[in-house]
């Protein structure tokens, strides 16, 4: 997690101006039109509920479970900590949206080609050495960017300095392994409509406690298996051999005594 | 004009099934997934990963565990039964790989896992499982077609490398066929818990195994009312038992998992998922159960039928459920499918019987597979299996656990 960074947004700050969604079109080239949720052409919406303002985006997570579905490493979770799409490894089979806690990719679904979209974190940005769009774009810092640990300083120090208006807890620090994305907020964050149920520990655990072992036990069952049909074999082949002998023998028996009558 | 067969309901129908399916797969394919499904960036799976994927996997088992009994378990009395489930698993893999053609955004990019597989992917290990047995199945059958060929040479080597070849197709199949239910390992907070359970491979696995058995047993009886074929009432006598302790030990299971758990109480929430859930208990599990715990049912033929539809529909609301009514609360919308995403499912299940219908007419898959076995002396060998059947050779000393193998 060495200087991995991060966004926090506030819902106390935000004021619903717009502005980073209007950022993150132009930088991403997108559509200008009215956002109301994600989509193919928005990498992230303001959204009003409970009388605030809340973003929804890609949470970038620190054990990301699109990185870990994906059956050809189309997405891949970056140093810097932005979780990234790779269009031309991709086969379109949509298991990162279905599997994603937060419900983030979406999908060209009117396109012969389609491509998974989500945000990158403005990775392309990032390397040149800007922070993302959004951030940059705030004008009231509802959303900053920098070191995650950093982050995490500032949004516990908000929370204590201000405990009667925030609720004491940091989305995002702990779900799922947590996330590159923290959000601090005055309403609960399930009224909200994240995710209250996330485990804590990282989603893609879950599946790798399965996955490791395939290699013992296809080993293991396959030895079993031709043991099983080796000692079953040689049974049948003994008792086989058993009656074939007993003829010889019997045949030997007959002829005897047929000597003996003559 | 005189037609060269007969125009019949099943026909007709086939050929309308067909006509909508193409349709379908055109608008899919010339606008995309949008246009000819009801998905969306909230339901990214329904009917064809759910039915075409998950489902047609499932319902293919038969193939593994048959083989698995012949060859591994030297269990002769179940070759009668061999051929027909090798051929249902292998067009049903085939079919399931079609099906998957269709569903993905980039279908000439199948090869991709192959070549950049992330071995924590639960879809890339399903995806090479499903390509490497599908190849497995082709070689299994292929015997089917090399003696109807008279290619001895080529039948003969496959003879020879079978049992290996089987014990890896059963090593592949025990693993996809449990992580299908994996897949769904990694989604604790979408999946309904009535379903999601950290057992879901193992569920998976038991279920079509049993599902495996009884789709043997519904198209011996199919194919007996279709084509005249002999019964081989002992066999599926012997199928009912397996099925059915296959549905005990998957019943016992849910029991402990739900106890775990501590899920109970949902089982008793007048919900949608609820009722389904029941549903599928009832037809999947506890029907089948109560009725081939009865004697007189477990070895009449037409009660063993039921029971093998019953399996296979409670089968189908199980992986249905799983893939989509267990998803749609936690997705915030409801999902049906589009006529077209039905059309192309339904043409694909018409695919299925009608390859299996021509495969029957023309390749020697019922009858008497062992009656070219060249006898060999020793008579009365007690540990070939008597039968009542009049269909079965293995019984007076004709052929051992050997010839089988070889034939």
């Amino acid at each position: 997690m060495r200087g991995r960074k991060a966004l926090l947004i506030d819902t106390e700050l935000c004021a619903g101006c717009n502005a980073c969604v209007d950022a993150c079109k132009e930088e991403n080239n997108q559509p200008d039109v009215e956002t109301t949720d994600l989509s193919s052409i928005s990498y992230t919406a303001v959204i009003e509920k409970e009388g605030v303002y809340t973003r929804r985006l890609c949470m970038h997570c620190e054990y990301p479970t699109c990185v870990s579905v994906c059956p050809v490493g189309a997405l891949e979770k970056t140093e810097s900590g932005a979780v990234i799409y790779h269009y031309e490894k991709c086969i379109g089979c949509r298991y990162c949206m279905q599997a994603c806690p937060y419900s983030v990719p979406t999908y060209e679904w009117n396109s012969t080609s389609p491509k998974v979209q989500k945000c990158t974190m403005c990775h392309a940005r990032q390397k040149v050495g800007k922070i993302p769009a959004c951030a940059e774009a705030c004008p009231v810092e509802a959303t900053i960017f920098g070191d995650r640990n950093e982050l995490l300083k500032i949004a516990r120090k908000r929370l204590s300095d201000d405990p009667t208006t925030y609720v004491n807890h940091i989305y995002g620090e702990h779900e799922a392994g947590g996330s590159s994305v923290l959000f601090a907020s005055s309403v609960p964050f399930e009224k909200l409509g994240f995710p209250g149920n996330l485990p804590m520990e990282p989603l893609p655990n879950l599946t790798w406690d399965v996955l490791s072992k395939i290699p013992r036990f296809s080993v293991f069952f396959g030895a079993f298996l031709y043991g099983v049909w080796w000692v079953i074999d040689r049974r049948i082949e003994l008792a086989d051999n058993g009656t074939e002998n007993n003829r010889f023998n019997q045949h030997l028996l007959d002829n005897e005594q047929k000597k003996e009558q003559v | 004009m005189q037609l060269p067969f007969k125009i019949t309901f099943w026909r007709v129908l086939l050929a309308i099934v067909w006509l909508a399916g193409t349709y379908a797969v055109f608008v899919r394919f010339t606008e995309g997934l949008g246009a000819a499904t009801n998905l969306s960036d909230k339901f990214p799976w329904g009917l064809w990963v759910g039915f075409d994927v998950v489902t047609g996997v499932g319902l293919a088992a038969g193939g593994f565990t048959i083989a698995g009994a012949v060859y591994v378990l030297h269990l002769k009395q179940f070759y009668p039964v061999l051929r027909p489930a090798i051929l249902t698993a292998f067009l049903g893999y085939s079919l399931v790989i079609v099906g998957l053609l269709i569903d993905i955004g980039h279908p000439l990019r199948i090869y991709h896992p192959m070549l950049m597989g992330n071995a924590h992917s639960v879809m890339f290990e399903v995806a090479m499982c499903v390509t490497f047995y599908t190849s497995v199945l082709a070689l299994e059958f292929s015997t089917v077609v090399f003696e109807r060929m008279g290619w001895d040479r080529l039948r003969k080597w496959v003879s020879k490398i079978i049992v290996p070849l089987v014990i890896i197709g059963v090593i592949l199949s025990f693993l996809h066929q449990s992580s299908l239910g994996s897949l769904y390992l990694i989604m604790p907070s979408k999946l309904y818990p009535l379903w999601y359970s950290p057992l879901l491979p193992a569920f998976f696995l038991i279920s079509a195994i049993s599902t495996g058995c009884a789709m043997v047993i519904f198209e011996s009886h199919l194919s007996f009312r279709a084509f005249g074929h002999r019964l081989e009432k002992n066999i599926l006598r012997h199928l009912g038992r397996v099925m059915l302790l296959g549905l005990v030990l998957y019943l016992i299971l849910k029991v402990q998992d739900f106890t775990t758990r501590g899920v109970w109480d949902l089982t008793v929430l007048p919900r949608m998922e609820t009722y389904v859930f029941w549903l599928e208990m009832f037809l999947g599990s506890i029907a089948p159960i109560i009725l081939l715990s009865i004697k007189r049912i477990r070895l009449s033929t037409k009660g063993l039928y039921i029971c093998s539809v019953l399996t296979i529909a409670g089968f189908l609301f199980n992986r249905l459920n799983v893939t989509i009514t267990g998803i749609e609360a936690s997705s915030g919308v409801s999902y049906v499918p589009s006529w077209m995403e039905i059309s192309v499912s339904l043409a694909i299940v018409g695919m299925v019987v009608f390859l299996f219908a021509l495969a029957v007419r023309y390749l020697p898959i019922f009858g008497n597979p062992l009656a070219n076995v060249k006898k060999i002396t020793p008579p009365a060998n007690r540990m070939t299996p008597k039968h009542n059947a009049d269909n079965i050779t293995f019984d007076s000393g004709t052929a051992t656990g050997r010839d089988v193998l070889s034939s």
